[in-house]
């Protein structure tokens, strides 16, 4: 065959191989449009019945929770099912007593972490890297923390890392990654190039909280102390803790047979007797859950082709999980 | 078109029949620059698509990272073995580029399902397993030993290429069908196929490299290590291996020291990889000239200095492009000029084995070196870690020097 066959053949294929990625990308199976019934209206972290602010959507006296639909900031009464969908933005958020905090895209390749007011205008911007994966508040709406995911730098070739940050809004205190943190591991100080942390849910003294750490393939729950710097390992395999309002409980997800590749089973830590109790979730929960109240935990689960949906469960091994609000997730109570 | 260029720049010596040898590295060239545009653009997004897209966790990920670690570098030994066995570099080559073509729309129906990623992923990884060794097999054919530094160089240079464009491609088509993470995966497919067309169309495989011997046999392959200069060049590639901590910890030294936004980690590998892109051919040309030990040498010189800088005085902007700047060199001096000196000692039937030996004992031996230096980090803290590291690439270094000093002077006078 001559060269300029060879070329002719080339370019033959190379304008059929364009034309199917081309056709592919133009007639590509597009996820049906969710059903949602939104109200218009100003979307508001504000609570209770009568709030000025409120929409016709968020009128509704009792609980309201806060959650994410189509990438934007949702507020839905609790059982009802009308929801008002703001104009803001997020790929993660939580919210509580007026602040909430919204990881969103800044431009087509970077994230940043914006710290928003009870009407959701922006307090305060700043980039984070990698890929949104956590966000939280604390109970008083004082402090925040986000958990980013970094890799990617060579096709799986390098060890995934985390990135998690702390925000005290009332100082400006910012610490952008707890790697930075002393650790001590069962006792004794520790440390290592390996040491990720994620999944940061804090006290009701607005100083100390519960993360995840993960060093040498465990993981860990570490309780953190933000003024100190420092954080303590107090028991493995638990991962995403999330602190319940009553202050006594984690809920959290286990890694079945301590085994991420196995999945996760939702579980309760209690943090008096150290006592763990499985919910009735059958399926694998990656997620960090939120507490609707004492007894209740919501999180997000996903149908095959990535529509999420938001469930609750009882906390207490009891009941069965029901689902809360479909095509939404990233939930967090309003109270 | 910069074609006639390279052509020039390698044929000198005789115009026709080299014509076809310089040809045929350009064709090689052309063919991994295409195949790396191709995974580049699914390494850049993949994290993107399982934690945007599947909502998977961090954890998940890590499962998915540790799938493969180590077996690509004994897969290479089957590579080599089966291309110099069934005497076609080019068919083992080309199911490996094959297989990781068939791997990205195979990511499509994998689905949610971690399990079935990490198998995905591990498919990709075979392939490239799999056609690493026949690849340079084909190049060392390619040329005259004289010129395997440069003939190597280029490789070097348009993989490089190829993997710089990649991660630009994903996020061009991201844009253009508003985030559509399989359109990615279809159009990584078409261009990797490209790449095969590429393979089959225009990489030549030289007759008589299949001299009429008998069959190659595992006892053939065991026996290429009773040649003392090859047993010394694969103890020196692992050498250099064992001096290699990899790039996930040089990164996360520079970020340490410097205090780094964390926001600009990802840019580190994007300033190595600029310096290696544009280091690896003048480096191979130089190689040819001066000899492929002492760039060889230079490349362990400069991954000494790279470490002892991460925990030096100097800081700032100055310490961020010296550090990237030569530990690109350090790959551009090392990567495809031990494969030059390589080349040579093998006997042209078992030359894809030979090759893959080479390859394997020192991706075998970076395997310990970084479980090492994790370990150092946590008895001596980073700075400790990185001088401990200085320290064992010199000695390294002089291990290297002391093994091939009399091998390569004679090979380039050839």
């Amino acid at each position: 065959m001559t060269t300029r066959r060879k070329l002719l053949l080339t370019a033959l294929a190379a304008v059929l191989l364009a034309a199917a990625a081309i056709g592919y990308a133009v007639s590509r199976p597009r996820p049906s449009p969710r059903p949602v019934a939104a109200a218009a209206g100003p979307v508001t972290l504000a609570t209770g019945p009568g709030t000025p602010a409120a929409g016709p959507g968020t009128r509704a006296a009792g609980p309201r929770i806060l959650a994410i639909t189509d990438r934007h900031l949702t507020v839905a009464p609790l059982g009802g099912d009308s929801r008002s969908i703001s104009g803001v933005e997020c790929l993660r958020a939580y919210a509580a007593a007026g602040t909430a905090i919204c990881l969103r895209p800044k431009t087509a390749w970077s994230y940043e972490a914006a710290v928003l007011d009870e009407e959701l205008h922006e307090r305060t911007a700043f980039a984070v890297p990698g890929l949104p994966n956590r966000a939280r508040v604390s109970a008083s709406g004082r402090m925040v923390s986000w958990t980013t995911f970094v890799g990617g730098d060579s096709y799986a070739g390098s060890a995934f890392s985390t990135r998690t940050g702390i925000l005290d809004t009332r100082t400006g205190n910012r610490a952008d990654t707890l790697e930075n943190f002393t650790i001590r591991r069962d006792g004794r100080p520790y440390r290592s190039a390996d040491v990720n942390f994620w999944g940061v849910t804090f006290t009701a003294d607005d100083n100390r909280f519960y993360a995840t750490m993960s060093t040498g393939r465990k993981r860990y729950l570490v309780l953190g102390d933000f003024a100190a710097r420092s954080v303590t390992t107090i028991k493995e395999n638990v991962e995403c803790p999330s602190l319940s309002p009553d202050g006594t409980r984690l809920a959290f997800k286990q890694a079945i047979n301590a085994d991420p590749a196995r999945g996760w089973r939702l579980s309760v830590l209690d943090l008096s007797t150290m006592r763990v109790t499985e919910t009735t979730e059958p399926t694998s929960v990656d997620d960090q859950a939120a507490w609707l109240d004492d007894h209740t935990l919501m999180y997000t689960l996903r149908t095959g082709d990535g529509t999420p949906t938001v469930w609750s469960v009882p906390a207490d091994g009891t009941g069965a999980p029901h689902p809360l609000l479909t095509g939404a997730e990233s939930p967090a109570p309003l109270k | 078109m910069s074609l006639p260029v390279y052509l020039s720049t390698i044929e000198r010596p005789s115009r026709g029949r080299l014509a076809f040898m310089g040809g045929n590295v350009l064709a090689l060239g052309t063919v991994s620059l295409i195949t790396d545009v191709s995974s580049e653009m699914v390494t850049a997004i993949l994290p993107l698509y399982l934690v945007l897209g599947l909502g998977a966790g961090p954890l998940a990920y890590g499962v998915l990272d540790g799938v493969y670690t180590g077996a690509t570098a004994v897969l290479r030994i089957v590579g080599g073995f089966v291309a110099d066995r069934v005497r076609s570099r080019k068919l083992v080559a080309g199911l490996g580029y094959g297989l990781s073509a068939l791997a990205k729309p195979a990511l499509l129906l994998a689905g949610r399902s971690v399990p079935a990623v990490g198998l995905v992923i591990a498919a990709d990884r075979l392939g490239k397993g799999l056609r690493t060794a026949p690849r340079d097999a084909l190049i060392t054919e390619a040329v005259p030993p004289s010129q395997l530094g440069r003939a190597f160089g280029l490789h070097r240079t348009m993989d490089a290429v190829g993997a710089f464009l990649g991660p630009l491609v994903a996020l061009g088509v991201l844009a253009l069908t508003a985030g559509s993470y399989d359109a990615v995966f279809v159009t990584s497919f078409c261009v990797a196929a490209l790449a095969v067309v590429v393979l089959v169309l225009f990489v030549r495989e030289k007759a008589a490299a299949a001299s009429p011997v008998a069959a190659i046999r595992l006892g053939d392959a065991v026996r290429l290590l009773a040649d003392a200069r090859l047993r010394r060049l694969v103890v020196a590639a692992g050498l250099l291996g064992l001096a290699t901590i990899g790039d996930g910890f040089v990164y996360l030294l520079l970020q340490r020291r410097e205090e780094l936004s964390v926001v600009w980690f990802p840019l580190l590998a994007v300033g190595t990889s600029l310096s290696y892109l544009l280091l690896a051919t003048p480096l191979g040309v130089l190689a040819d000239r001066i000899g492929r030990l002492p760039v060889l040498a230079g490349g362990g010189v400069a991954l000494a200095v790279t470490y002892l800088l991460l925990t030096g005085p100097l800081g700032g902007p100055p310490l961020l492009v010296l550090v990237l700047g030569l530990y690109g060199l350090f790959y551009a001096a090392t990567d495809g000029v031990l494969m030059a000196l390589a080349g040579p000692l093998l006997p042209a039937g078992l030359r894809a084995t030979g090759l893959a030996l080479v390859q394997t004992a020192q991706a075998l031996t970076y395997l310990v070196s970084s479980v090492l230096f994790g370990l150092a980090w946590q008895t001596w803290g980073p700075a400790g870690a990185g001088r401990a590291a200085a320290l064992l690439a010199v000695v390294a270094l002089a291990g290297i020097v002391l093994l091939l000093r009399n091998r390569t002077r004679p090979e380039v006078a050839r």
